[in-house]
């Protein structure tokens, strides 16, 4: 990221029509991956993995090449990634407390 | 502190530079960006909250045709947005503004078809008895929750509609530069982004097989 500097920053605007044809084919077969799976019957807990596994890769290329992430400063990336990450993370502390909720309800 | 490095750190500090390499206006958006990230985490996560511990939460709900053949289309036309969008901004960037124009239009064209079939998607759903506090098959909360989130993200597409319509006047009009292109840009991949999770998330993990 840092290191590409100014030339990558031009081939990010200039010269990668290709790259982003590429990018954007990627996207559309896997989102027919994702609908393909959802008909696979897996249980839910593997379903919501791979379904979420293929979204953040998604994400990463969207957030990489369409927002031109990957042709900025790497210092942005570290700024504002980690943290998103670990916020997002933090946010899953309340799932414990759904399972126990589906415990209590079933029990009565 | 030697000179050298006194200078390297005054450079850095001394104000007047960019440490992103980028303008305030980009910088603000990706800021906005990561903020709205949180929104949508935290609506989902309560979406899944309430899907798991409800156990009469309707599992099994959209068929293949209407609700999944509609949700798939509308995924691929914002995608194929977001694909103008990068020509826009490329062609804003070789400051050819013609063809920048028209490309924001186009990904205009793409929000609007993508609102069109989704709120056609929702009256399905509407017809079947779903209501904000209500629904045929379980938890009430499933179309709450359901409208909520899919409504808030459509409120940001219009909005981004709206946004891209603002941004082709003026950058039409040279009255807005290049960067201007690029910030709405960002604005509207990650609406696009956010359709990424919302899309799994809510329609094919409650397919009806």
């Amino acid at each position: 990221m840092s290191g590409h500097g100014e030339a990558a920053h031009e081939a990010g605007h200039e010269g990668s029509y290709r790259l982003f044809l590429i990018v954007w084919i990627s996207l559309v077969v896997i989102t027919f991956v994702e609908v393909y799976i959802a008909y696979l019957e897996f249980p839910a807990v593997t379903m919501l993995l791979m379904l979420i596994g293929l979204s953040v890769l998604k994400a990463g290329l969207i957030v990489a090449y369409f927002m031109h992430m990957r042709f900025e400063k790497f210092g942005l990336f570290l700024t504002l990634v980690p943290a998103t990450i670990f916020c997002i993370g933090m946010m899953t502390v309340i799932f414990p407390d759904s399972l126990r909720l589906l415990h209590v309800r079933l029990l009565h | 502190m030697t000179e050298s490095h006194s200078e390297a750190v005054s450079g850095a500090w001394s104000g007047g530079g960019s440490p992103y390499a980028m303008g305030s206006k980009k910088l603000g958006m990706w800021l906005f960006i990561v903020s709205d990230v949180m929104t949508f985490t935290a609506l989902l996560m309560a979406y899944s909250y309430s899907r798991l511990a409800n156990p009469d939460w309707p599992r099994h709900v959209f068929p293949i045709r209407p609700a999944i053949l509609f949700s798939t289309t509308m995924t691929v036309v914002l995608l194929a947005s977001s694909l103008t969008m990068v020509m826009a901004v490329a062609a804003a960037h070789r400051g050819a503004r013609g063809p920048a124009v028209r490309w924001l239009l186009a990904t205009m064209a793409g929000g609007l078809i993508f609102c069109g079939l989704h709120i056609t998607e929702w009256f399905h759903l509407i017809e079947e008895g779903v209501r904000l506090f209500s629904n045929p098959w379980g938890s009430p909360l499933f179309g709450a929750t359901f409208f909520g989130i899919t409504g808030l993200h459509m409120t940001h597409v219009m909005c981004g509609v709206i946004y891209l319509g603002v941004i082709a006047f003026g950058y039409g009009t040279s009255r807005f530069s290049d960067e201007d292109v690029e910030v709405s840009g960002l604005y509207w991949h990650f609406v696009d982004l956010v359709w990424m999770f919302v899309f799994p998330m809510i329609y094919l993990m409650s397919v009806k097989y």
